[in-house]
């Protein structure tokens, strides 16, 4: 897996940045205290940028923000328009894998030819193409989010945030979803923003790994994951991870 | 900071081994071990063993055991002659007064004229019911100026309405329709009121990212998941109209009105017919268990086991 990001699929690069957020906090109201202070993050068309942070920093608010569902404090937020995985699959119990795809399409307005054969194609890149007629608690949580993902690419939106969506699944199916998600970002061309907790999964997926501090959420480091040693990494990043984990005790 | 220490955090200083979870699956493809993953993780599908027949069997058996252990108990209490034989008929007297009443025609009649008031007074407090829980459930102020008195309604027996509604009606099909719509559709509204509080935020969030719309959401995603909720309360309402109806059938008898299982309960009482009267009670109990079985409880299961949630009793 050697072959450049395939990024020229959906954007130039002289489109210039899909994310940029500078300077951004964060406060549910006037007295609580900060949850994000100062955030200043940009992110190229195409790119895969993992953010990593323990509970209490803001990682989901961010993505909220970025997301358009909640609104900054304060600072200047430009994000193309983006679809939404979380950690739950949210799928409509009521709804079967295919018609959970459906109704993003749907609701995006596209007509019913469009929809039948983008969704018959979007299973099979899930590889759910068995799998359409099950209603969600028919499905594996794996499976689940798979269909979530499906779903979330029927937006069709260039940017693709992600919210701790492997975080629920047990060890082997995650690894299994990080080849299918690396898989999908290639095939696609998304632009993807991963929040995580989980250093391993950082690592695994991100071109770039982005530390968040707790409580107020701050951008700490960022690392390259090309210019580092894939090995030792997570390591490194655990170790910076559990200082600043540290610092909160006795608070 | 050196990377060749031991840290401060308890971090050995050796490289986790497979810290890149990137393998080489040599022959095997992604999609295989996927695949295989799928069919180790689906959840089973469980088909209950043995014939539909035979399910339905073996679930009436129980209720004909209770059936049974009734009539035993009542007929026990009948040759005690705990009450004399005047006022607390045996079954067979009960019987042979139903077989009477079937015969002479009047007991189809009254089925007839209170099943479609019953059923005609439901779905009138539906119809007018549902948008009315709508709005209540989804405009604050209109819930917070209403709420309190659809409650309020829904404590109060319908039967208090009956002498008001003779003196706005007279003794005509309005008034029995009047005091059904006031029992039942105080539970309809509640019903789907609190069948749209119980819809999970995390849905309304994923119908927001997708892009709907207030009435895409409320079509496409909060009625669906209220579906529950709202078929309780429905089956809720039901009960209640059919309880005010009999009440009215049994306050309002004579003119316009015509001639329902109340006025047959009545009736037997002018008469000091007991048989007729426990018969008549058994109908309209009969009838009760025969719409709950027969409309809600398909209704309910095939909602439930569609999400998920129904529980196979075994």
């Amino acid at each position: 897996m050697t072959q450049p990001k395939a990024s020229a699929t959906t954007r130039s690069s002289s489109d210039g940045p899909i994310v940029s957020a500078a300077n951004v906090t964060k406060r549910f109201d006037p007295r609580s205290p900060l949850v994000l202070d100062g955030v200043d993050l940009s992110v190229e068309p195409g790119e895969f940028v993992a953010v990593l942070g323990a509970s209490g920093c803001g990682k989901s608010t961010l993505l909220n923000i970025l997301a358009g569902l909640d609104e900054a404090t304060s600072g200047e937020v430009t994000a193309a328009p983006s679809a939404l995985m979380f950690q739950e699959s949210a799928l409509l119990p009521w709804l079967t894998a295919a018609r959970n795809v459906d109704l993003a399409l749907r609701l995006r307005g596209a007509d019913s030819a469009e929809r039948r054969s983008r969704t018959q194609e979007l299973l099979e890149l899930v590889k759910l193409q068995d799998a359409a007629d099950k209603r969600p608690h028919e499905l594996s949580g794996g499976m689940r989010q798979r269909v979530a993902l499906a779903r979330a690419l029927a937006q069709e939106r260039d940017l693709l945030l992600m919210d701790e969506p492997f975080g629920a699944l047990d060890a082997i199916t995650r690894d299994l979803l990080h080849d299918e998600l690396e898989r999908v970002w290639r095939a696609t061309g998304r632009t993807i923003v991963f929040v995580t907790h989980n250093v391993r999964e950082a690592v695994r997926l991100g071109q770039r790994v982005i530390m968040m501090s707790s409580r107020p959420g701050r951008i700490l480091r960022e690392w390259n994951v090309a210019d580092e040693d894939r090995a030792t990494l997570p390591n490194k990043l655990t170790y910076h991870l559990r200082e600043e984990i540290a610092r909160h005790a006795g608070r | 900071m050196p990377a060749d220490e031991r840290t401060p955090h308890g971090l050995p200083n050796v490289d986790l081994p497979g810290a890149d979870t990137r393998v080489d699956t040599g022959t095997v493809s992604l999609a295989g071990i996927e695949a295989g993953l799928d069919a180790l993780q689906a959840p089973p599908t469980r088909r209950s063993p043995g014939s539909r027949f035979g399910n339905i069997a073996a679930k009436a058996v129980a209720p004909l055991i209770a059936v049974i252990a009734v009539l035993a108990v009542w007929q026990t209490l009948v040759w005690l002659e705990v009450m004399p034989i005047w006022n607390l008929p045996g079954p067979r007297q009960v019987f042979d007064a139903l077989a009477r009443s079937a015969r002479s025609g009047q007991l189809w009649t009254a089925l007839h004229t209170s099943l479609q008031r019953g059923i005609l007074g439901f779905l009138l407090s539906v119809a007018i019911g549902t948008p009315l829980g709508l709005l209540i459930a989804r405009v604050r102020w209109v819930r917070m100026a209403f709420g309190p008195i659809v409650t309020g309604l829904m404590v109060l027996p319908s039967i208090a309405w009956v002498p008001a509604a003779i003196i706005w009606f007279g003794l005509s099909n309005a008034t029995v329709y009047f005091v059904v719509l006031m029992g039942a559709t105080p539970s309809v509204i509640n019903g789907l009121v609190s069948g749209v509080d119980q819809v999970p935020p995390l849905l309304r969030r994923v119908g927001r990212a997708l892009g709907a719309g207030p009435l895409e959401m409320t079509v496409r995603i909060v009625l669906p998941a209220a579906l529950p909720g709202y078929v309780a309360g429905l089956k809720q309402g039901w009960a209640f109209s059919w309880r005010a109806l009999m009440a009215a059938e049994i306050i309002a008898v004579g003119g316009a009105i015509g001639f329902g299982l109340g006025a047959l309960l009545q009736q037997g009482r002018d008469l000091a017919n007991m048989p007729l009267v426990i018969a008549t009670i058994l109908i309209i109990l009969v009838v009760g268990i025969a719409i709950e079985l027969l409309c809600f409880a398909p209704l309910e299961r095939a909602i439930l086991r569609r999400r998920g949630l129904y529980a196979e009793t075994a």
